[in-house]
């Protein structure tokens, strides 16, 4: 599924990334949860959270992951926007709930890490 | 040994948590070792990092590589661990509201740690601190 088409899904914003929206990506994964998305081995995957903090990117870095889609209309700083720029990362938001989000999303056809 | 790199961590540091896993993921990226292997060292070095924010007054993390692989040492002051066996279970965790409100604290990091490593090793002294030393083969 292409990144703008998750955009558009879930009525979302772009705060950063936007020269990565024709890119596509199969998986998802959500969580608040920072130490569960680290179990993860794959890379290539859509991270869904609620976490607007530094620690929510500084994740995505060591897990090597590229997209970030940010739930609950949590606001993202700009040291956030900083460090996801120097890791060529983009980062999405939306108004609506992880559950909502995940659901669209999952209807769609991106599929689960697991 | 080609290089060695050490690392001050302040505890309760949260907007720094993470910087010396990052510099080290830049080093290993130069020298070319495989994606997977980065990932395996940078997630179990940035858990440990946060480990010591999270938990300790300050540490330092001396990472040493050469052609075989990567040892990291992160010798914290702190309150130690009193019970090792414990804290190694995954759900266990003494960390605070606010290490929880920053994504971790849920007992899920130390077993993270040994699930990426090839050694792993963890000495701990009560009201002095805990030294975590792993090896990752590249």
């Amino acid at each position: 599924m292409k990144l703008k088409e998750i955009v558009a899904l879930v009525e979302g914003k772009v705060v950063c990334g936007e020269q990565h929206l024709d890119e596509s990506v199969e998986y998802a994964f959500s969580s608040d949860l920072m130490s569960d998305v680290l179990t993860l081995r794959i890379t290539d995957f859509l991270l869904v959270t609620g976490l607007s903090n530094i620690q929510s990117i500084r994740t995505a870095e060591m897990s090597d992951l590229k997209y970030i889609l940010i739930v609950r209309d949590k606001k993202v700083t700009q040291d956030m926007i900083e460090l996801a720029e120097d890791n060529d990362m983009t980062i999405i938001t939306t108004e609506f709930s992880m559950f909502k989000t995940s659901g669209l999303l999952f209807n769609a056809g991106l599929k689960p890490v697991y | 040994m080609i290089m060695e790199l050490v690392y001050k961590v302040e505890g309760g540091d949260f907007n720094k948590a993470g910087h010396a896993s990052s510099q080290i993921k830049r080093v290993l990226k130069q020298l070319g070792v495989p994606p997977a292997i980065i990932k395996r060292v940078v997630v179990a070095m940035y858990e440990a990092e946060v480990n010591i924010v999270a938990h300790a007054w300050r540490g330092v993390i001396t990472a040493g590589v050469n052609e075989s692989g990567i040892r990291v040492v992160l010798d914290d002051e702190g309150p130690g661990i009193p019970n090792i066996a414990q804290a190694m279970e995954k759900g266990y965790s003494t960390a605070s509201a606010e290490v929880r409100d920053m994504g971790f604290g849920a007992g899920m990091g130390l077993p993270n740690i040994r699930a990426n490593v090839d050694e792993f090793n963890i000495t701990s002294e009560v009201n002095k601190g805990t030294v975590l030393d792993f090896f990752i083969k590249f």
